[in-house]
């Protein structure tokens, strides 16, 4: 492991994902991605009484089947690296709090699950793990409850809002495998370009992707090309095109195998979203190389 | 497209890439809903008065029904619904304040009857009370002041 250029991480021997699971919620399966899912939902409330419960439930179940997939026993997981919206990452500390898997509890809004993906690189590169688990959920509602408004509250939402996807995603990482490997990692810094607007999330965080991108192709000596996919977790359609144009100007062209994950969950034409929405999942201010 | 140098150049960026509310449809809608609320409390007032009610009972009454509708209608989940299609047609009319305070307390009611309902309810009304409150103390002071008729009522 070593440091190279300003803020990139370069693993010697890379981190495998070993294995990942998914559930989502019923929007989420009607939308393009449904078959990639592990488990589709019904409703939002999988039988819970309040949606933090059930948001709850979904990584803990959604943790227990990469577990069970993987085929490792849960003994064998050194650490858990798991985070979410709510105060206090309550969602996973509940949820996971029958695991027996020491926990890091992180919070990193969109960017969590990479972000647990780089620390979990970091213990397994070090020798401080053999396997690690990295987790994040995020439950619409309940993110709408904390950060918005009430869900019955009859106002509007402006074409720029973003929808938070009701889902866990969750990984199991190893020392040693067959890929895919994360061979590199570049945090990202904080970019404010002082936009104020809480509907046009996408506009407010494309500085920072776009700042993490360019780092990341300068420390490693890449260029765009060299990816077969560029993938931010949630600028929606407002902040992919800023992303795509700010680019430009700087002299990286990223058109071509650019996209963001927020746009792909959902279908805009089909889906009432009001515009794409915010993932838990994969990253944005992160960015991490998989060979395969 | 010139690359970004100030905060104040990206938030006209910005601006000018992000998409706009549909304002003429939003206005319309919220023309036609908000009058369609306001001539069925008219009807009811109307109605109250038919029956041989005063002015203050009828006014009372049309309050009445129309909170009671727009609470029973958000229960329903259906005036996220109607307020989603009509904005400010629905929102400023009575029936807004009332969806306003139910919301919350259905939203809150799993966090229990006391901190939750209770202690959340008013999340949104809130500020509208505070300042509104604030507002007409305000008026009135202005009003004993200026008004030498009512100093003499006094």
């Amino acid at each position: 492991m070593q440091k190279i250029g300003k803020q990139t991480v370069k693993f010697d021997t890379p981190p495998t994902i070993l294995q990942t699971a998914s559930i989502v919620g019923p929007k989420e399966a009607d939308g393009p991605l449904a078959s990639y899912f592990d488990q589709c939902l019904e409703d939002e409330f999988w039988g819970e009484k309040s949606w933090e419960k059930a948001e709850s439930k979904i990584i803990k179940e959604t943790v227990n089947m990469a577990i069970a997939k993987s085929g490792i026993p849960s003994e064998q997981i050194d650490y858990c690296f798991a985070g979410d919206l709510l105060n206090q990452c309550i969602s996973s500390s509940f949820g996971l709090r029958e695991l027996n898997i020491p926990f890091f509890g992180i919070f990193g809004a969109c960017s969590t699950f990479v972000e647990a993906l780089c620390m979990a690189s970091i213990f397994l590169e070090g020798g401080a793990a053999s396997y690690a688990l990295c987790a994040a959920s995020s439950h619409f509602c309940s993110a709408e409850k904390q950060f918005r408004f009430p869900l019955e509250l009859g106002n509007q939402r402006p074409p720029t809002s973003q929808w938070t996807v009701t889902g866990s995603g969750a990984a199991i990482v190893a020392k040693n495998g067959m890929g895919p490997y994360i061979t590199h990692i570049t945090p990202g810094k904080i970019v404010d370009m002082g936009i104020k607007d809480a509907n046009n999330m996408g506009a407010a965080m494309a500085p920072a992707a776009l700042d993490t991108l360019i780092s990341h192709f300068k420390d490693t000596g890449r260029s765009p090309s060299y990816y077969d996919a560029i993938l931010t977790g949630d600028l929606g359609h407002v902040g992919k095109e800023i992303l795509i144009e700010m680019a430009e100007t700087k002299g990286y062209n990223i058109k071509s195998n650019y996209n963001d994950c927020g746009v792909l969950i959902f279908d805009k034409e089909k889906q009432d979203t009001h515009s794409g929405r915010k993932w838990l999942c994969l990253l944005w201010n992160c960015i991490f190389w998989i060979s395969i | 497209m010139k690359p970004i140098q100030t905060k104040k150049d990206y938030q006209n960026y910005v601006e000018q890439k992000s998409p706009n509310s549909p304002i003429i449809k939003n206005c319309f809608n919220a023309f036609w809903v908000g009058g369609l609320i306001c001539s069925i409390g008219q009807i009811i007032f109307n109605y109250c008065k038919y029956r041989g009610m005063d002015i203050q009972i009828s006014n009372t009454i049309v309050s009445i029904i129309l909170i009671g509708l727009s609470a029973f209608l958000t229960g329903l989940n259906l005036f996220n619904r109607i307020g989603k299609f009509a904005g400010a047609g629905s929102l400023v009319p009575i029936t807004g304040f009332a969806n306003s305070v139910v919301s919350p307390a259905m939203e809150y009611k799993s966090e229990g009857y006391v901190m939750g309902v209770g202690g959340k309810m008013f999340t949104v009304a809130g500020p509208v009370l505070v300042f509104g409150i604030s507002a007409s103390i305000v008026v009135g002071i202005l009003y004993l002041i200026f008004n030498t008729q009512s100093i003499t009522l006094v």
